[in-house]
């Protein structure tokens, strides 16, 4: 059992708390002049994305989490779980719904993704900050209202459904950022 | 691949040799001293230079102290050895000078620091507070950037009531835990059954980051359990006649109505002796110098350490220790 002490606990030191993996956000050492030292921990639980603060005593320790990012190309979908592949030693792991969260509805297959894996187990799949998509649904625009700035809803050939310019028109290729879920611009032909 | 001349290696040319501090802040540095060397020459307080390296060193619980290959400590704080110079008759003194604590490097740590320190014969702890208010109003004034001169003074009890709404003195363990936890801050069981790290937490969290967000702001009366070198006022409860400088949330300067009891100063020492060696931690011998001086004669006085490089840091707006000092620990 791996374990660092608050002074090796750096931003993305890896933590397991209470069962949970955690990801170390920010860590102040506090030391009154004539009192107890402390770290206060800003943290975030890699299973819930919730982010919270923890106290401890300076010079405890605590187990380190079994967590690595790894960069993999996205395979396929069964319905029920999405495949993955190491382009290196080409294994392939399978995510469950709760790992995809947001990022399912922005891959189409064979792009490359970011995979927080927990003891080898997918805990977190990153969509790739944009994509480019193309448009399979959306009402025809209103000509000449392109300067109000308005929007109207536009299905993606992933089944994601973003706000686009009244502009687009379907079968066009957008570029869309998945942070956000925003629309970018209009990608190159 | 051959190395250049001079034995020049390609991982030496990948270290960061450059200072933390750009050159502008060196400059206020200087500037700095030169103005407290001014304000103490005008004042008759002596300067004075004592030994960074003892054969003793401080046993308080929460200071480490470094130990040299043989088997000397760098100094903690000069205090020992300028209360040895009050009881041979210097009258006031000060000095500036780097003290080293075995401490993590942070926002605002690094395990050596400039300290300022001096006593004042004569004084209590509420009329030193007076002259530190002075000095830092002098300092500010010194690098451009003046500062008013009113200092809100509060008591320790007055501070943990506005900011955490419970009574220091009273307060059990349970209420302190509740009160932290009230205000967003969980701290496990930090604290186990010690009441005064619960009091240390509470105020590193909760209290200390709420004093002086708009100018200085002195925090007095101790409980007697944080006495550490001050006199304790026989008022129910008792209180520590210790005060502490705090400036938009970091503490800058701790202060005390010096105990001037040789044999009360052994047994505090003996008691954190005692404390270390039940923790299993380091037992480094008390300074018997000082004891011994006390026994001779104390003159009622006052003193105070403060942090010059956290001044420096707040007094020009700057976020963080590394960038007052020429070289933080990272680079030293």
């Amino acid at each position: 059992m791996a374990t660092v002490s608050t002074n090796e606990m750096k931003a993305g030191t890896k933590l397991l708390i209470d069962g949970d993996p955690y990801s170390v956000i920010d860590n102040e050492y506090r030391k009154p002049g004539k009192g107890q030292a402390t770290n206060t921990l800003k943290i975030r639980n890699l299973k819930t994305g919730r982010v919270l603060e923890k106290t401890l005593k300076s010079g405890d320790t605590i187990e380190v989490a079994d967590v690595e990012d790894k960069d993999m190309q996205y395979l396929y979908n069964d319905g029920e779980f999405w495949t993955f592949m190491d382009p290196k030693s080409f294994e392939q792991i399978q995510a469950g719904k709760a790992a995809m969260a947001d990022s399912a509805q922005w891959l189409k297959g064979e792009e490359t993704v970011r995979v927080t894996l927990w003891n080898e187990v997918p805990l977190i799949v990153y969509a790739p900050n944009t994509v480019e998509l193309a448009v399979t649904e959306t009402d025809p625009g209103l000509r000449g209202d392109t300067a109000t700035g308005g929007t109207k809803p536009a299905k993606l050939e992933t089944g994601a459904i973003v706000k686009v310019p009244l502009f687009i028109t379907e079968g066009e290729k957008i570029k869309v950022d998945t942070r956000t879920g925003e629309y970018l611009n209009r990608a190159g032909k | 691949m051959k190395p250049p001349s001079g034995g020049f290696m390609l991982s030496d040319a990948m270290t960061d040799w450059t200072p933390s501090a750009d050159l502008p802040t060196l400059r206020a540095r200087a500037a700095l001293l030169a103005a407290l060397r001014g304000f103490f020459a005008a004042r008759g307080v002596l300067e004075v230079e004592t030994p960074l390296l003892s054969s003793h060193a401080t046993v308080d619980r929460h200071i480490d102290s470094f130990r040299t290959a043989d088997g000397r400590w760098l100094q903690t704080s000069p205090e020992f050895a300028m209360k040895r110079l009050l009881c041979a008759g210097s009258g006031p003194i000060w000095q500036v000078c780097r003290v080293f604590r075995r401490e993590e490097s942070g926002r605002h740590h690094n395990p050596e620091f400039t300290m300022l320190e001096w006593y004042r014969p004569g004084f209590d702890h509420q009329a030193l507070m007076g002259e530190v208010a002075e000095l830092v109003v002098a300092l500010a004034a010194a690098l451009g950037r003046p500062l008013g001169d009113g200092m809100e003074r509060l008591s320790y009890r007055e501070a943990f009531r506005r900011h955490l709404g419970l009574d220091p003195f009273s307060a059990g363990i349970p209420q302190i835990r509740a009160a932290l936890a009230a205000t967003g801050h969980d701290a496990g069981d930090l604290g186990g059954d010690d009441r005064d790290i619960w009091l240390d937490v509470a105020m590193s969290l909760a209290v200390g980051p709420r004093l002086g967000l708009e100018a200085p702001c002195f925090l007095y009366d101790f409980p007697a359990s944080q006495a550490a070198l001050a006199r304790i006022r026989r008022d129910d409860p008792p209180v520590a006649e210790r005060f502490e400088l705090f400036w938009r949330g970091t503490e800058l300067a701790n202060g005390f109505h010096e105990l001037g009891d040789a044999a009360e100063q052994r047994r505090r020492f003996e008691a954190e002796q005692a404390w270390r060696r039940e923790q299993g931690r380091e037992v480094p011998p008390y300074d018997r110098n000082l004891v011994a001086a006390l026994a001779a004669g104390l003159p009622d006085c006052a003193g105070v350490a403060l942090g010059l490089d956290r001044l420096l840091m707040l007094l020009l707006g700057k976020d963080s220790l590394a960038e007052v000092l020429a070289f933080d620990s990272g680079r030293a």
